[in-house]
């Protein structure tokens, strides 16, 4: 099996999934997908990364002791994906629907390696994750994306602007760095596992334009077909 | 020079300056380890070794985690598997290296032989355990107390496992899974429990081969297994009277 996502699975449903730094739009892109795939008929189910409620708890407890090594959230993040997996993803791909989902394998591998966590062992331990059928990537700069979230924000917090691993006391500077390296990651992962790259810095309606016609590709051969 | 299994380095953790050993005594249910290891701590105490114990799913920020999810009954194999990973990297980083750096000896209660082979038996993949537990140290020594399935039978089938308490209480839940009562191997706890027993054992047997670990009869009277036990620590730990 060792990495189960580097081939097609073979599920009735479709599964398609977005990537992107906070702030990139990746969430409103994948809603406005939703909408339409609705409209055309289908049956969509959503979810999105760390919604499960199984670790949500530990890792809430570990970040509030700040117990969190970067291997322990590493795996937390892993149980809770595979959780999500078999509840929430498996069950409407069998189903024959199509699954949409808001962050997937690949935030783990930039975040995890950002956090000084080995890039073989990451890959290896999300090696029972599927390949999903469509994967987009939200590339925005930096510069870009950290207006986008400041924006009604009063401060960032501890983890989210990476202030764990070390790189500035300043959480506004700390962030800065840390996306930039998130950055640096997601490159390098769109050219391994070859998602598929939206300049999103573009206006909502012409990144959904592609996004859509993209989409249709996947439609093409989709039969839903539950498995009985 | 301490090692872990894949040659991978934990973030922020350094290995270079440890000076304590690592030792593990594995077995399965009811072979008498937890007896073994109280002595042998002890033991060691009165020789002037500063020593630690540390068990399976007893991290105190995981081992909650562990609880919660058997209560909401979601758990499948994999995340099973994740969440004894995720509690013994919190165990190895919190409490078994820096014991190590502090240049105590460490018994292990189970390592990771023992995740190995639950998770096998339940059909996860060799390679995934093998390369998800890489960071894992490597013990500088595993004693494997074998017992057979026969001998076992009556230390574990007693009425404090059968009755209905056991049952009710989310401790004991833990056990249900440890004794394999989730892979319903056949129409009754007993079918089930030996069974399950049988495969154990005979993934640890193959393990004891494919790692070196020092087999001793769990069968024999404490006294006797103490002995061999104290007689290989003393071995690894180079002490000579």
């Amino acid at each position: 099996m060792a990495r189960k996502y580097l081939e097609q699975h073979t599920y009735p449903g479709k599964l398609i999934i977005v990537e992107g730094i906070d702030g990139s739009g990746k969430s409103t892109q994948l809603k406005l997908l939703q909408e339409w795939l609705k409209s055309l008929g289908h049956q969509v189910f959503f979810t999105e990364w760390n919604s499960s409620d199984l670790v949500n708890e530990t890792i809430k407890r570990g970040k509030k002791k700040n117990l969190l090594t970067p291997t322990t959230f590493s795996i937390l993040h892993a149980t809770d994906f595979a959780d999500r997996l078999n509840h929430l993803i498996l069950p409407p791909l069998k189903a024959g629907m199509l699954v949409l989902a808001d962050r997937y394998i690949y935030t783990a591998f930039a975040r995890d390696a950002v956090r000084g966590v080995d890039h073989e062992w990451v890959r290896d331990l999300y090696g029972f994750a599927i390949k999903p059928n469509l994967a987009f990537y939200f590339k925005v700069p930096t510069d870009v994306s950290i207006k986008r979230i400041m924006i009604g924000r009063p401060s960032l917090k501890y983890y989210e602007a990476g202030m764990d691993i070390g790189f500035s006391d300043d959480p506004v500077e700390s962030f800065r760095i840390f996306q930039g390296q998130i950055l640096d990651e997601y490159d390098r992962i769109c050219s391994e596992y070859g998602l598929n790259i939206i300049d999103a810095t573009k206006s909502i309606n012409s990144q959904q334009q592609i996004v859509r016609e993209m989409a249709k590709t996947v439609l093409e051969n989709y039969v839903p077909e539950p498995i009985i | 020079m301490t090692r872990t299994f894949s040659n991978i380095t934990l973030p922020k953790v350094d290995l270079s300056d440890i000076t304590g050993k690592l030792i593990v005594i594995e077995g399965t249910d009811g072979v008498g380890r937890s007896t073994q290891i109280s002595d042998i701590k002890e033991w060691l105490e009165v020789k002037g070794y500063a020593v630690t114990v540390t068990g399976w799913i007893r991290s105190p920020f995981i081992g909650k985690a562990v609880q919660e999810a058997k209560e909401r009954h979601t758990l499948n194999v994999h995340t099973f598997s994740l969440l004894y990973l995720a509690d013994f990297a919190d165990r190895l980083e919190h409490e078994i290296i820096p014991a190590l750096k502090a240049g105590y000896i460490v018994l292990a209660d189970r390592y990771i032989y023992t995740a190995f082979a639950r998770s096998l038996i339940r059909g996860i993949d060799r390679e995934w355990l093998l390369k998800s537990y890489g960071f894992a140290l490597v013990p500088d020594a595993v004693f494997y107390m074998r017992i057979k399935v026969k001998t076992l039978i009556p230390r574990i089938l007693n009425s404090e496992n059968l009755g209905d308490e056991y049952w009710k209480s989310t401790d004991k839940m833990m056990d249900f899974w440890e004794s394999g009562m989730d892979m319903r191997l056949g129409e009754d706890f007993y079918d089930s429990f030996i069974h399950y027993q049988k495969k154990v054992i005979s993934i640890f047997d193959s393990m004891a081969k494919e790692y070196g670990f020092h087999v001793v009869d769990a069968s024999k009277k404490f006294s006797h297994v103490n002995k061999i036990l104290k007689e290989g620590i003393k071995a690894v730990l180079g002490l000579t009277e």
